[in-house]
């Protein structure tokens, strides 16, 4: 109780600092659920609240973050010739991914939580919990070597004309952290397409470390005797860096060339940082749908109409892309990521459960097209998702127009009865 | 529509055949007769398919041209899904429909009655409320004055707007007080029990002589016209409608309610003269809502009940809600009015006929974990809070609700049940700070969501406090309404199309169907907090007034 008394002891005053109020609000209410009680209707509520129905879907990610961080090493080594085998050189890689992805974690919250909380103090609300699944997503559907700049610019168009332009948490048609992928995506697109972009550290084609690399890290592995970061290996000449989609465009026996398919179903590929090992995500997404947090309707039909459209195109077969057997599309790209978190976004996604359905659906459906037979987008899923978002609200207005009309009939056959 | 997706997948499943056929034709073999033996096969499975289907097809119209088919027994040839995954219905259920309710929940809590024993409280004061009656204006016409003695059955007051409704005293003795509240609107008319009760003399009516007209006069003059409520809106019904239907449901599934088996017991009578004049007053029927989850047969007042007709409702609360039921058995359109009854008010109908006097006797529940004894009470209409519980424990930072934790109504230690409740339910006030208690709570609480290990427990019983476990946030998750409420509704986007006064949207999405206590368990849940019983009767409240 001694840090509860403290705390409302330092409590800002909301008159005369509405927005240090807001903040102190934002973490108090972090550390100890309030002691509102309830008034008017209901005497008791449910002990889950918006809170840790967020947290849950962080947590959901976790999985993702340390493969991913470890990835991001992982590919860096593979692409110097150094350390190749998986589980060689394990804290070489953990420490070259944490120097990655640690940036990119903090900015994001930082710069989302700013503006959220800015924009909370302005209203006078409390400070909603959105972004806090937000933020944790964001740098994982980004490139490991993405400029911090455009990272900071990206969230701070998704979070301000994407979110807050429409009244902020629960009222936003654009899924937010796609909408920061996109807007990188389409305003800078060199540092988020091709196929250098994937594998962190090689674009000058040398490695070159900073001073967490020699210093920090290198100071701790030499007091172990493990082996340290060099500077100046360069990246071998049979390396491209390419992704399986971009290879696929010549056949599946052309990404086998270069990935192997385990290596492509547990993740040891190029890509954006959270989306490459799948049985991780489908972990994160099974917690999600035993607790009941994201929709399995839209997950399961997403799964089916990415099936259909790939079984079509197999029938169809007119180019070596096409060719590509309908199961190993899923063992490329981020089909899964997409599925469990992107397209699960319960505020942009249709609310009718029949909806649910459809928008899943079509979302794979196009998804896949767009992977598939357009050359200039190697994946599908972030515009699918952001075209169906704006189409889930009229797929809820035909769902919604049949229950009225399933009454206005019910009305008629009980007036001629 | 399903005809043209069996088509697509069908489409989809011959080309690929067709392709992995096409590929083994480069190959080996003698192509053609792949491709013959298996279209022969296929061909096969349909006709077989379709023999199945018409035999199946067959045999159900079979049944109901025999008119054995009442719908509990499956005369197909194929189990229906619902009928693998659904309960198994106990032996005792049969006469009527049986209708299966999937959704909703259960909320179980500690402070039940533990027997069926009925005791005599010692209740002294009594109150009419005027703002039980929605609808009401708020200052009403009070036809006596403090320190006037008056009998059971006796006019209080009358709404200026439907004088002909008298709303009677349910105790006999002195009026004590007219409480006013906010605005001088009238809060309270408070009579002071005697100790022997005195009813107001009611001349006898001869049911089966007697008009419509005549009985509605009747039930008016001796205040048994409010016991009935009228839907949409949940009004006093209108004297001048006939409603479609009338429904009654036997059992109440919210927590901690009443048994109604134990609150019948010997009044059946009663129950019974009252059906029999509901019946009189519609030219629909009287439909009452039975539970199909008790092992044990309902009471067989209800079972063996005359002149109406019987639903069984099978599954989790808010199953015994009337308002699910009417759904069910003949939901509300646009224009329709229904009228309904709880069980008890039922019976003081039936009395006014059977023992010639306006009897308001309640059997009500003193139900949760701060009280030293739950138990049943016999007691009347309007009861004090403070009398009903005295010296059954110690209430220190508590709340006492008239109703039950979802639906009822906050009442202060010197507050009256409400004219409707049959349940006072005690619960501890949760004003306290819970370090993370959002994310890792120190004790079980109830909860619907599955990231608390309570659906793992499906019996366990809860302690429930009124903190409110986080704060009001917008509306975010989807389906969790819907999941919570056994109608063809999207309470979500019925809440939403209020709050922006979509009259159209309103009616269309079925806001006639629905009162709060429909939507309780809907706010119980709720994520983002929202005040949905509010929103809902805002709604209802501005529907009413448009007329």
């Amino acid at each position: 109780m001694g840090l509860l008394n403290f705390l409302k002891k330092i409590e800002p005053d909301k008159e005369k600092s509405p927005m240090l109020h807001t903040v102190y609000d934002g973490f108090f209410t972090f550390a100890y659920a309030p002691n509102t009680v309830t008034k008017g209707g209901v005497h008791i509520r449910d002990g889950m609240d918006l809170k840790r129905t967020m947290v849950m879907v962080v947590i959901a990610l976790q999985l993702c973050y340390l493969f991913g961080t470890y990835n991001i090493g992982h590919q860096h080594f593979v692409a110097l010739g150094q350390h190749t085998s998986f589980f060689s050189a394990i804290h070489l890689k953990i420490a070259y991914g944490l120097i990655k992805i640690i940036p990119l974690f903090v900015i994001s919250n930082l710069v989302g939580l700013g503006i959220e909380f800015f924009y909370a103090a302005k209203r006078g609300h409390a400070i909603e919990e959105g972004y806090l699944v937000s933020g944790a997503l964001i740098p994982l559907i980004m490139p490991p070597d993405l400029p911090i700049w455009i990272l900071i610019l990206s969230i701070a168009f998704a979070v301000i004309i994407g979110k807050e332009a429409f009244g902020g948490t629960g009222m936003n048609i654009l899924n937010i952290a796609l909408l920061a992928r996109v807007f990188v995506f389409f305003a800078y697109p060199t540092t988020i397409s091709g196929d250098s972009v994937w594998v962190s550290g090689i674009a000058e084609g040398v490695s070159n470390y900073g001073w967490w690399h020699m210093g920090f890290f290198n100071g701790i592995f030499e007091a172990f005797g493990w082996t340290l970061f060099e500077s100046g290996a360069s990246v071998i000449d049979s390396f491209s860096g390419a992704t399986p989609l971009s290879l696929a465009k010549a056949g599946w026996d052309n990404v086998l060339l270069h990935y192997s398919e385990s290596e492509m179903l547990w993740g040891a590929i190029p890509g954006s940082i959270g989306e490459t090992c799948k049985p991780f995500i489908l972990v994160g997404a099974l917690m999600l749908i035993v607790t009941g947090i994201a929709s399995w309707r839209i997950m399961f039909s997403m799964f089916f109409g990415a099936v259909v459209c790939s079984l079509l195109l197999n029938a169809w077969g007119a180019n070596p892309f096409m060719e590509v057997p309908w199961f190993y599309q899923f063992y490329m790209g981020s089909f899964f990521f997409a599925m469990a978190f992107m397209a699960t976004d319960p505020v942009t996604a249709a609310s009718t459960d029949r909806g649910k359905w459809i928008y899943g659906f079509l979302i794979g459906f196009i998804g896949m097209i767009v992977r598939v037979l357009n050359p200039a987008y190697p994946e599908g899923w972030m515009l699918a998702i952001l075209l169906l978002n704006v189409f889930a609200p009229l797929i809820d207005h035909y769902v919604l127009e049949g229950n009225v009309k399933r009454r206005l009939k019910r009305a008629k056959v009980a007036e001629t009865t | 529509m399903k005809n043209g997706i069996t088509k697509l997948a069908f489409l989809i499943f011959f080309l690929n055949f067709a392709h992995s056929v096409t590929a083994q034709s480069s190959g080996e073999g003698d192509p053609s007769n792949y491709f013959i033996v298996s279209l022969i096969a296929v061909a096969a499975i349909i006709l077989i398919a379709v023999i199945l289907m018409i035999s199946d097809n067959l045999m159900r119209i079979e049944a109901k041209q025999l008119g054995v088919d009442d719908g509990i027994v499956n005369y197909g040839l194929f189990p229906k899904i619902n009928d693998i995954f659904r309960s198994k219905l106990p032996k005792h259920v049969k006469g009527g429909k049986v209708f299966f309710l999937k959704r909703g929940h259960n909320i179980l809590l500690e402070g039940k009655p533990s027997g069926n024993n009925i005791e005599d409280a010692q209740v002294s004061t009594f109150a009419l409320q005027p703002p039980n009656f929605i609808g009401m204006s708020p200052i009403p016409k009070v036809v006596v004055e403090k320190g006037d003695e008056v009998k059971a059955g006796d006019v209080l007051f009358f709404d200026k707007k439907r004088p002909e409704i008298k709303y009677v005293s349910p105790v006999s003795g002195e009026v004590i007080a007219v409480n006013r509240g906010a605005k001088r609107s009238i809060a309270e008319v408070v009579v002071l029990k005697d100790k022997e009760m005195k009813y107001r003399d009611v001349k006898p009516f001869d049911l089966e002589k007697g008009s419509r007209e005549d009985l509605v006069a009747y039930l008016l003059e001796y205040g048994a016209w409010s016991m009935i409520q009228q839907r949409p809106y949940n009004i006093v019904a209108e004297p001048g409608v006939t409603p479609k239907n009338i429904f009654i449901s036997t059992f109440d599934s919210a927590p901690l309610a009443p048994d109604n088996n134990t609150v019948v017991a010997g009044r059946g009578k009663a129950f019974q003269k009252g059906l029999d004049i509901l019946n009189k007053l519609t030219d629909g029927k009287v439909y009452l809502g039975l539970d199909a989850n008790s092992k044990h047969a309902p009471s067989e007042v209800f079972t063996n009940a005359k002149g109406v007709e019987k639903n069984w409702f099978n599954g989790p609360h808010p199953s015994g809600n009337v308002g699910v039921q009417i759904h069910h058995t003949a939901s509300i359109s646009a224009g329709d009015k229904v009228w309904t009854l709880g069980v008890q008010e039922v019976i003081t109908i039936g009395a006014l006929f059977t023992e010639g006097r306006y009897n308001s006797e309640r059997i009500v529940t003193l139900a949760g974990k701060e009280l030293d004894i739950p138990k049943y009470v016999k007691t009347y209409q309007g009861a004090n809070v403070k009398d009903l519980t005295a010296d059954n424990g110690s209430f220190e930072n508590v709340r006492f609700i008239s109703g039950d934790v979802l639906s009822g109504q906050s009442k202060s230690e010197n507050g009256f049940l409400n004219f409707f409740d049959d349940q006072l339910t005690v619960v501890k006030e949760g004003d306290y700070y819970e370090m993370f208690g959002w994310l890792l709570p120190l004790k079980p609480r109830p909860s619907v969501s599955r990231t608390f290990p309570n659906f793992l427990f499906p019996n366990q019983k809860f302690t429930a406090d009124t903190n409110a476990h986080g704060e009001k946030r917008a509306f975010v998750m989807t389906g969790q309404y819907e999941s919570m409420l056994p109608m063809d509704i999207f309470p979500q986007h019925l809440m939403k199309s209020i709050i922006v006064n979509d009259f159209e949207r309103m009616e269309g999405l079925g806001i006639y169907e629905l009162s709060e206590e429909d939507v309780a368990l809907c706010e119980f849940a709720c994520t983002s907090k929202q005040p949905l019983q509010k929103i809902l009767r805002e709604g209802l409240d501005v529907m009413r007034e448009q007329g």
